[in-house]
């Protein structure tokens, strides 16, 4: 039975997190059994995967319940995929916070592990309370590990990250609730198709409401763009694949459950798809730091996966999961980028930066293949998640999608090279910085920030405070400083890492390619998924 | 009727004291709001049913629905957890300084 596995990926994660809380503090034995208990999220998903893909769906019932009380963890095609995605994300963080050497603190690797569970629990669980206590577990330890280190800045971005957070969980909970008050349960199997009308429609629209501001779809995306630029750079790693995603998940999940794609409300979620595509890529030209266009262009490419779930066909779904999983390692690989950058230069700010190509090969070769691979361009992964996109868009006779997407995509080749011209090819800066307080706008904190943090401007809580709530976050505010005085190959490596598959999954889609319609599949036929949730 | 007012009001302050500058207000409204959901998981069981939830001589109609109960538990247990986040990092907003000692470091 492979049920007894589906446990794996929460608990296994979750008792080790609480094993090195209570051990000795030391960073070697930290970084092993890190490393260890979330690769079981991935071997799961990858044992998972095969029965997944002959159709088959392996449920838990937790605790030994009955069935009908058990709450239920059930793995199809899609969640097995997730699973082994995020388990390579949390290693690849892991990586990339040993090399900026984030992970001294003693709780670092802990917290983590507690968030890698938090995923794993939402992308398996078939119940939709569980859903919130499993995104609550995956938010609480982003909360500590946003804030763990870092100067005022971070905790004023912070602010807008936990309240924002806090209010979507709120909303949330609302409609679970609301939702439980109509139908009168909670199980993914028994709601199947339940919300296609009525006050349980209204309900799940909460729902999806909710999830719409954590996997930061426009026009509820104000809050990424302003809060992970000032996460710590490995932090940024693991948020930018993981806790958006999650959202995206449960999105993809809720309404294909749910509301069984029911074509009346497909409208809503192409228009705020192709809204989030265009407000996230322009919103990226005006950023002035590496993170702050990497964040913004994150809610452009959120918009490309929503419109393969608008679309709601065999060939559109499959294509927004094959996205999902090859752009969260792109994703990722550039924020690994973004780390080294900062470690590198010692500064994001596109301004600061210069000449970095031939000081950095490796990092540059790193920064082009996932750039190029997020602007679609062909041999990489992102062009056959792009074209797949376009396609299913244009089979349906959606001709607006297709041409949006095309266009983003072009800009979003303009945002990437746009870093690359100034960081990589642009002038050194070394000559520069000596006069660089003269160039300064009034007003704007000077890099002195980066040896003691007295940032000039922020001398006031309550200026600072209104500075992150005005909506004008893109004065190009510094994010935090590193000093560049630590080795630069462990940080540039995961990076490397995680760019090499959009290359493989570029020339060799084909067998993630079946997957995805494996995945897709079993989205828009229910009938195993609710048998084995239900049963 | 009486838990869909309590439930307005209590939001309509929880979103009024978000709305205010300052972090401890802030805390204060998500401790409002989480109530205010709280109720509304309540409400969402049914209030008509009040007998313990277990079912006993009455039969199965008189006792409450056990899952909302354990629903609100597990989200006061949730809210309590972000709120003593909340109130740290007021804090810390307030100090001002690198908190660095946010973790003893190894």
């Amino acid at each position: 039975m492979t049920g007894g596995l589906l446990i794996a990926p929460v608990a296994v994660p979750l008792l080790a997190a609480g094993l090195l809380v209570a051990v000795t503090p030391r960073r070697r034995l930290h970084r092993v059994v890190a490393l260890v208990a979330s690769a079981s999220g991935g071997v799961t998903g990858a044992a998972l995967l095969p029965s997944t893909l002959d159709g088959k769906v392996p449920t838990l019932d937790v605790g030994g319940w009955p069935p009908g009380f058990a709450i239920v963890f059930a793995a199809d095609t899609f969640s097995a995929l997730m699973l082994c995605v995020t388990s390579v994300l949390v290693i690849a963080g892991l990586a990339v916070a040993a090399g900026t050497g984030e992970d001294t603190n003693r709780f670092y690797a802990p917290l983590v592990l507690v968030l890698s569970a938090g995923v794993g629990g939402a992308v398996l669980t078939a119940d939709l309370f569980n859903l919130f206590v499993f995104i609550e577990v995956m938010l609480a330890p982003s909360y500590a590990l946003f804030t763990m280190t870092g100067g005022r800045d971070r905790v004023a971005a912070s602010t807008v990250y936990v309240t924002v957070n806090l209010l979507a969980s709120t909303t949330l909970l609302a409609g679970i609730a609301l939702l439980y008050g109509v139908t009168g349960t909670v199980n993914l199997g028994e709601l199947a198709g339940s919300a296609a009308s009525g006050g349980a429609a209204l309900a799940a629209g909460v729902v999806l409401l909710a999830l719409a501001i954590k996997a930061a779809v426009a026009p509820l995306h104000g809050w990424l763009p302003r809060s992970y630029p000032h996460a710590p750079p490995a932090v940024a790693v693991l948020f930018s694949g993981l806790l958006t995603k999650a959202g995206i998940y449960a999105i993809i999940r809720v309404y294909s459950v749910l509301l069984d794609g029911t074509p009346r409300f497909r409208w809503i979620i192409m228009a705020v798809a192709l809204l989030t595509m265009v407000l996230g890529v322009l919103g990226a030209l005006g950023e002035r730091s590496v993170r702050g266009v990497l964040s913004f262009d994150m809610v452009s490419q959120v918009g490309y996966i929503l419109v393969g779930l608008a679309l709601f066909t065999a060939g559109g779904l499959a294509a927004a999961i094959f996205f999902m999983l090859q752009y969260v390692l792109v994703k990722a690989s550039l924020f690994g980028c973004a780390a080294a950058i900062e470690v590198a230069a010692g500064t994001g700010r596109l301004n600061r930066l210069g000449g970095l190509a031939r000081r950095e090969p490796l990092l540059a070769a790193a920064f082009m293949l996932g750039a190029l691979s997020l602007a679609g361009v062909p041999p990489l992964s992102g062009f056959v998640a792009k074209f797949a996109i376009v396609t299913a868009a244009v089979v349906e006779g959606d001709y607006l999608a297709g041409a949006v997407a095309v266009a983003v995509s072009l800009a979003t080749l303009l945002v990437v090279l746009r870093i690359w011209s100034i960081a990589f090819w642009g002038e050194p800066p070394r000559h520069r910085a000596q006069s660089k307080k003269d160039q300064h706008v009034a007003g704007r904190p000077t890099d002195g920030g980066r040896s003691d943090g007295g940032h000039g401007r922020h001398t006031d809580g309550r200026h600072t405070e209104g500075r992150h709530t005005d909506g004008r976050h893109t004065d190009g505010r510094p994010v935090e400083d590193l000093r560049p005085t630590r080795a630069r190959g462990p940080v540039v490596v995961p990076a490397l890492a995680l760019a090499l598959p959009s290359l493989v999954l570029g020339i060799g889609a084909q067998p993630l390619l079946a997957a995805a319609d494996s995945a897709a599949a079993g989205l828009l036929d229910l009938s195993a998924y609710i048998e084995a949730v239900t049963r | 009727m009486t838990a869909a007012i309590a439930v307005g009001i209590l939001v309509a302050a929880g979103v009024f004291l978000i709305l205010r500058p300052s972090l401890i207000r802030v805390a204060f409204g998500f401790i409002l709001l989480s109530h205010a959901v709280n109720l509304l998981l309540m409400a969402a069981g049914g209030l008509g049913r009040r007998d313990a939830p277990i079912v006993g001589p009455n039969g199965p109609a008189a006792p409450a629905d056990p899952l909302p109960q354990a629903f609100v538990l597990t989200a006061i247990v949730i809210s309590f957890g972000t709120t003593v986040y909340l109130l740290g990092l007021a804090r810390a907003h307030r100090r001002g300084d690198r908190h660095d000692d946010a973790g003893s470091r190894s």
